[in-house]
């Protein structure tokens, strides 16, 4: 399916000579992998196979190890995001006040199921824990964008809003 | 920096200061002498951004320019207020007025009104501020302020926390200086041990007892570290303080690292938080700048500094193993106690380890004394609890009360109840790790050993208020949901366990339960809790085992009854129509994602169509239906 040609490997000379960089800076530093993951997933958007090489290649770990800590937590992701994320409140807060109707609405609406991409790679929907606005319950966030106080019937509207021509506002 | 100049630059704030504390005359008089005839202060907590706080501050700053009064009044960014759901919140002083949910324009008229003309705008004030006669009370007397005794958010929506010099102000470093200065390493650590703090982020350890351990423990390398990976659903204190008061914790740290021998500090905070973080690290570049941190601090040869490390999203981090074997940059999981951090923890080395909250408190400790602290609270827990009030309540936010308040307190007086006349029906403490405490115990005071004794725990300060329309089973699940998805997967009893009661939770919420089922959860509950390695797979039954113990018929009536009482559990409800109430207008059928409604023959008396009716074997429960009805026809049983 798609999902093949969007998982394909498209790194620049750029971002590697930038990772190499973040490599450099940390190398010598005790538990300097996961800054150097957060810096690698900052320049690439992911943390895909050849990424996560290079910096096992430049930290002189093992390939599994790194492999061990991407997949540990659940910041890192190995398969790539849409351009706009968006990430549904799942806090206590927000699920007592309805937020699992909230992100079902926005899984109806882009017709992909929460961790996915959708396959023109404009959108991807994940859950969170907590982003804190807990009196803003239930939140959702697209980008840095905070939305608050929703209701399902809102979601399209919101959505539409970031879709190119169909925007609204 | 010289104790001499840390004074100088906290006689020149203070005054600025204590206008943000005291009220009425005596700020007047105050404020006067500070050169602002008024200050304008906008939060800038996370929450308060969310809803748009950075248009306000803009819309403020822009506006005193066109009226041209900018160099009379201060406008100040700070930390949370703690009143979250009513942001952006914009307070003045002297007055201590209270305006809540500003808006651009609304701030436009205030300033010209309120602080060009000296015209309060009422119509934009917290409601509860201004009296039917037309009397406005400041901010510190309503209700939701009255009760609280504030010590670790002490700072919070009080100063600008990207500016060192009014946490200075504040007395701020004073604690450091004399920790170094007069107090032996013993010295420090009897007078935390004395004042009976014990740790804010879940178990309640006291704190002073780590200190001994660690100082204690030979090495000549050892670490402070800070807990700031806050992780449970719901709670955001330590979120808070960090946006807040970033020094308190700076200051603490150092105190710390003095009393045990240490020279080198980790913060590990969530990658979440970006606010925190960055107020945090403009906080540290600040100490540096001023020799608060670094070599020979004050002059006596003690040298200490501090780095951030981000987390990465993993839950079981808040465990103190885990977070360290996160901070040396491996999986984050945990390892088995003895040894304890204090002998062998960060990098092999002996580390303290404490929460955000806990450290908010230390510099103050030491300023003002063991007796001071240890005088506020109950006999096993001293001091004050910072606690994030959410769920089904009025007033969400931040409140920090004396140990032994009652939860009645909390919920009716501070959080102004339960919003839409529904009934309180349980209170959840504690998080993924905690438990739920029923209405019957509303009046029990708060404290690490009550909520213990009532199969809870304080955990790190999360309170999620419960309506009738909760369903107790489903938060069970909702809570496994959360620590199956968590369990880091290194123990057998946590990994498989939580899964397990997860699957028999959800076979109950489904229709399909059968009474031997609690048995099975309560058995494999308690197994877990004796067998798992950290406190993650230790705590994760007590959602369970406590909502088992208080709410049992409501397992039994989703179990015997095939029915949940509160409504929520999908699979077990069912849509109907009143045909009596129903006008046939059709609204229903022509919004019924699977065509379930159709007509009947019956037309009810009155009406001049014939009712609808919902063939329950298409009915996917969506409620649809239900929120369309004008008529209130359509009923969930």
């Amino acid at each position: 399916m798609s999902e093949k040609t969007l998982n394909a490997f498209k790194g620049t000379a750029e971002q590697e000579a930038a990772l190499k960089e973040v490599i450099a800076k940390h190398h010598d530093q005790p538990g300097g992998l996961m800054p150097v993951l957060q810096e690698a997933q900052g320049i690439y958007g992911y943390l895909p196979l050849e990424v996560q090489q290079m910096v096992a290649d430049g930290l002189g770990i093992s390939l599994s190890e790194v492999y061990g800590v991407a997949t540990f937590y659940s910041q890192f992701s190995l398969t790539p995001k849409g351009k706009h994320q968006i990430s549904v409140c799942l806090g206590t807060a927000c699920y007592v006040k309805g937020s699992a109707k909230i992100l079902e609405a926005v899984e109806n609406q882009l017709g992909i199921k929460s961790g996915e991409c959708t396959p023109d790679g404009l959108f991807s929907i994940d859950s969170c824990r907590c982003v804190g606005a807990c009196g803003l319950a239930p939140v959702m966030t697209i980008g840095e964008e905070v939305y608050g106080r929703l209701v399902p019937d809102q979601v399209k509207k919101i959505l539409d809003s970031y879709k190119e021509g169909g925007a609204e506002a | 920096m010289t104790i001499n100049e840390l004074n100088k630059i906290r006689d020149e704030k203070a005054d600025l200061i204590k206008v943000r504390r005291v009220i009425a005359e005596e700020g007047v008089k105050l404020a006067e002498k500070t050169g602002y005839r008024k200050q304008v202060l906008v939060c800038g907590g996370t929450g308060c951004q969310s809803s748009g706080s950075k248009k306000v501050l803009e819309a403020l700053e822009d506006e005193l320019k066109i009226q041209g009064i900018e160099n009379e009044i201060l406008v100040v960014r700070t930390g949370c207020f703690g009143l979250c759901s009513l942001g952006p919140i914009m307070i003045v002083y002297p007055e201590g007025t209270f305006y809540a949910q500003a808006t651009p324009e609304g701030v436009r008229r205030v300033v010209k009104e309120h602080l060009k003309e000296g015209n309060v705008c009422k119509d934009l004030l917290y409601k509860e501020t201004v009296h039917e006669d037309g009397s406005i009370i400041s901010l510190s007397e309503t209700n939701f302020y009255k009760k609280q005794k504030r010590i670790a958010l002490r700072n919070c929506g009080v100063i600008d926390p990207e500016n060192i010099e009014e946490y200075i102000g504040t007395e701020g470093y004073q604690g450091l200086y004399k920790a170094l200065t007069s107090m032996s390493q013993d010295d420090v650590i009897k007078e935390v041990l004395d004042s009976g703090i014990r740790g804010r982020g879940g178990a309640g350890f006291p704190t002073g007892r780590k200190w001994m351990f660690a100082k204690a423990s030979q090495g000549d390398i050892k670490y402070v570290a800070c807990n700031a990976d806050e992780g449970d659903p719901g709670a955001f204190m330590d979120r808070s303080i960090l946006e807040g008061d970033p020094h308190a914790i700076i200051e603490a740290m150092a105190i710390a690292a003095y009393a045990i021998g240490a020279h080198q500090g980790f913060v590990y905070v969530r990658a979440e938080y970006p606010v925190a973080v960055h107020r945090l690290s403009v906080a540290l570049e600040q100490a540096r700048e001023r020799g608060l941190l670094g070599k020979d601090i004050f002059g006596t040869g003690f040298d200490f500094d501090i780095e951030i490390r981000l987390g990465a999203g993993a839950f079981v981090c808040g465990e103190e193993t885990a977070l360290m074997t996160s901070i040396e940059g491996h999986r984050g999981e945990p390892r088995p106690r003895p040894p304890f951090p204090a002998v062998k923890g960060l990098f092999g080395k002996p580390t303290v380890l404490n929460n955000v909250e806990t450290l908010a408190n230390i510099a103050q400790i030491i300023r003002k004394g063991a007796a001071w602290y240890s005088s506020m609270g109950t006999e096993g827990s001293k001091g004050t609890k910072v606690f994030a009030l959410g769920g089904k309540i009025t007033n969400v936010g931040l409140v920090e009360v004396p140990m032994g308040t009652t939860l009645r307190e909390v919920v009716e007086e501070i959080g102004g109840g339960i919003p839409n006349g529904k009934k309180f029906k349980a209170a959840q403490t504690g998080g993924p790790s905690g438990g739920c405490i029923p209405a019957k115990y509303i009046d029990t005071p708060i404290d690490y050993d009550n909520l213990v004794a009532l199969g809870s725990m304080m955990g790190s300060g999360g309170l999620i208020i419960m309506d009738e329309d909760t369903c107790m089973v489903d938060i069970s699940k909702f809570y496994l949901e959360f620590t199956v998805d968590e369990s880091c997967g290194k123990c057998t009893p946590c990994r498989v366990g939580t899964k397990r009661l997860l699957q028999i939770l959800d076979k109950i919420t489904s229709g399909k339960g059968e009474m031997e089922d609690i048995d099975k959860l309560e058995e494999l509950a308690n197994h877990m809790k004796s067998s798992s390695l950290c406190a993650l797979g230790q705590s994760a039954p007590n959602p369970v085992l406590s909502t088992l113990k208080s709410f049992r018929n409501e397992y039994e009536a989703h179990i015997k009854d095939k029915k949940c009482p509160a409504g929520v559990c999908k699979s077990l409800l069912s849509f109907e129509i009143e045909k009596e109430k129903c006008i046939g207008c059709g609204l229903c059928a022509r919004n019924c994602p699977v065509s379930a409604i159709s007509k009947t023959d019956y037309t009810a008396p009155g009406k001049k169509l014939p009712a609808m009716a919902i063939d329950q074997s298409k009915c996917i429960k969506c409620g649809v239906c239900m929120s369309n009805c004008k008529f209130g026809a359509v009923i969930k049983k």
